[in-house]
């Protein structure tokens, strides 16, 4: 493999990895404060990215606005599922709470291909997306490097928010001890809506990226995303922001170049997330970056 | 009074219990022959819902224009094969333990098909396959028929249309691994294209990705440093037209080539102008009506659903009506009696070409070209088998 097809293969991991990091920053967020698998977030993901794309097409918006919008709905729709699917059960069994997540998950899937058409449609790419680099011969998408970017941002908008502001000291709260933190008059309640409420715009910014990037709506849009960024958080050590950008990273890099070096083995390559994540969990159980039950955001 | 009044009375429920025997078996009876079943067998959610919708279309037209058959009420059964091997036999399972349909329409893609196919053959009901063109649907299976053109053919003369017509010297393939269909196509692309060029060294490069991927920059970028005249890609039109879009982003220039399941609008509407130039063989041109089953077919189309009919929404047209066909022939409905009468279908007029079915149960029909132009499907030339 010579130099530049070496560089161009690393500028696709990279944009892949990043959008990866992307969409596990908010299962990681919802684990972190809850330790909550939000198995919807996949499926939050994807009405993040059909919102987007009716304000584009139905209500005829700019495509920032709708992009706001979209953003916007998004996250009154991931507060309004906790308040529906997992507040009413948040003193029942972890299992029964991860099973509402199942249901709700199952629901909106099928909710979508009722209301949205199972047929895939095609997403608006503005032009400022689409445009295209080369750099010495390596041809580079805008999106793959406008995604790294609010990848990185995302990530330091979250730690400052995590670690130096009041509601992130709740958070934190709430993390390690609920009933401790409700005595602390921390109102757990919106700490949690606060919470769900990242973690939605998050899925809602990772699915308009993700279909600026692979321009295909469809109801099932999110399953195996939701599945590979799930396993980029827990590499990373579910809980931890920074983790789940490692994971992200990580998981996207060994599917390319999965593909790059052992072009044979393509059919395999969904396979070797799932074999990284059997192998990190054998060794470090709590991920690479995770911490034993310590502060867990 | 010469017979007692209790043996009367017993007479009378014995009479009672006989007539009510008698109309419950006649009333089961006429209660399945009143109306025939025909099962839809379709993707209709998943990485195929676009083409098993379509086909469902040509279908439900079908059924509206001709609603009985027998003086029977033909009515459909849809069931959803969700893009999915392991769905789609459950799906045919319930077409014929739980719905008894007479005879079986479906599915997009060679894949379910064959996936439903051994359950259609143990519970020995007729299935028409609608655009499956890959060989193992209908080999050795004596209750699958197909009304559409297969894969040899149609990887044959995309090889001579690549090589008499493009005048490709290296071609590069791109292929669905884990669907039948498209292994298969690109196996019987290879074999012809080798055999033209005289060169094993013409196919320069091979490339796999799976159903439902969204990211081949991988695959393309390996695939750049051969600089092929021409990809042959054959696979589902959504991940088609994704491959396409990101092969154009990475500067590759290459003419890509395909089969008929880049007939959908969907394929146009993903790629947008990526997808211009992008050829393909196919079953049916919208702007080249065959003959007077064709121009019926697509007035009526239009006037239903007030869109263009895809290729394959045609043939699933022709698949409703070759049915029908073989149940008016054999003067009955059983599924036996239909497979029997399918087998002897000989220069039925169907939408989208004459249909014989041949001994293995195949229809010889031939392809049509096209290619994209200003965002529409533009016909380009036939090609006879």
């Amino acid at each position: 493999m010579d130099l530049q097809t070496f560089l161009q293969q690393f500028v696709n991991a990279l944009s892949l990895g990043s959008l990866y990091a992307l969409i596990a920053i908010g299962y990681t967020m919802v684990y972190g404060i809850l330790r909550l698998i939000n198995f919807a977030h996949g499926d939050i993901f994807m009405v993040g990215g059909y919102l987007a794309f009716y304000g584009v097409t139905t209500f005829l918006m700019p495509w920032w606005l709708a992009v706001v919008v979209a953003i916007a709905l998004t996250t009154i729709f991931g507060v309004g599922l906790e308040r529906v699917a997992y507040r009413p059960l948040r003193d029942s069994p972890r299992i029964s709470i991860m099973i509402s997540a199942i249901g709700a998950s199952f629901l909106l899937e099928n909710l979508a291909i009722v209301l949205f058409d199972a047929r895939p449609k095609a997403f608006h790419v503005p032009d400022f997306f689409a445009a295209n680099f080369i750099l010495s011969g390596v041809h580079i998408a805008s999106v793959s490097l406008i995604i790294p970017v609010v990848t990185a941002v995302i990530l330091a908008v979250l730690l400052w928010m995590v670690h130096s502001t009041r509601v992130g000291m709740a958070m934190r709260a709430v993390s390690t001890d609920i009933d401790a933190a409700r005595l602390m008059a921390i109102d757990v309640d919106r700490i949690v809506s606060i919470t769900f409420a990242i973690g939605s715009a998050l899925a809602a910014v990772g699915g308009i990226m993700y279909a600026l990037k692979y321009p295909r709506l469809e109801p099932l849009m999110g399953i195996m995303p939701g599945l590979k960024c799930f396993i980029a958080a827990v590499i990373g050590g579910i809980g931890s922001i920074g983790g789940a950008v490692l994971g992200g990273l990580l998981l996207g890099i060994i599917e390319l170049m999965t593909v790059a070096f052992l072009p044979e083995l393509t059919g395999y390559k969904d396979a070797f997330a799932f074999v990284l994540l059997i192998v990190v969990l054998l060794v470090k159980p709590t991920g690479l970056l995770g911490k034993n039950q310590g502060e867990k955001v | 009074m010469g017979v007692p009044l209790k043996k009367i009375n017993t007479l009378l429920a014995l009479a009672a219990a006989l007539a009510l025997g008698v109309s419950v078996v006649s009333c089961s009876k006429s209660g399945d022959s009143d109306v025939i079943k025909i099962g839809v067998f379709e993707p209709l959610t998943g990485a195929n819902g676009a083409g098993g919708a379509d086909e469902v279309d040509g279908v439900k037209l079908a059924n509206k224009l001709y609603p009985t058959v027998l003086g029977k009420k033909v009515v459909l059964v849809v069931v959803d094969n969700k893009s999915d091997k392991v769905e789609a036999a459950n799906a045919a399972t319930v077409l014929v333990q739980k719905e008894k349909v007479n005879a079986v329409i479906g599915s997009w893609g060679s894949s379910l098909s064959m996936s439903g196919g051994p359950i259609f053959a143990e519970a020995k009901t007729p299935a028409v396959a609608v655009s499956a063109t890959n060989p193992n649907v209908t080999k050795g299976n004596e209750y699958y028929f197909r009304v559409c053109f297969l894969d040899p053919f149609q990887g044959t003369v995309n090889a001579a249309y690549a090589f008499n017509v493009l005048k490709a010297k290296k071609v590069a393939i791109i292929r669905e691994v884990s669907n039948d269909y498209s292994v298969g196509l690109a196996k019987f692309f290879v074999d012809e294209f080798v055999k033209l060029a005289g060169d094993e060294k013409a196919i320069v490069a091979t490339s796999d990705y799976n159903t439902g991927d969204q990211d081949f920059s991988a695959q393309l970028t390996n695939i750049k440093k051969y600089d092929p005249d021409v990809i042959f890609a054959p696979g589902n039109y959504t991940e088609s037209a994704l491959i396409i879009k990101q092969a154009r982003a990475l500067g590759m220039k290459a003419q890509f080539l395909g089969g008929d399941t880049w007939d959908e609008n969907a394929f146009l509407e993903v790629g947008g102008a990526a997808v211009e130039g992008a050829t393909f063989s196919t079953f049916f041109a919208n702007d080249v009506p065959i003959n007077k089953t064709s121009e019926a077919f697509l007035k009526s189309f239009r006037d239903e659903y007030k869109k263009e009919p895809a290729a394959v929404a045609a043939l699933g047209f022709d698949a409703y009506r070759v049915i029908l066909d073989a149940i008016t022939r054999a003067n009955s409905a059983e599924p036996q009696k239909i497979r029997d009468a399918l087998t002897q279908t000989k220069d039925f007029e169907g939408s989208a070409g004459s249909i014989t079915i041949n001994a293995e149960r195949n229809a010889d029909k031939a392809a049509v070209f096209k290619t994209v132009k200003d965002k529409k499907f533009v016909f380009l030339t036939t090609v006879k088998p």
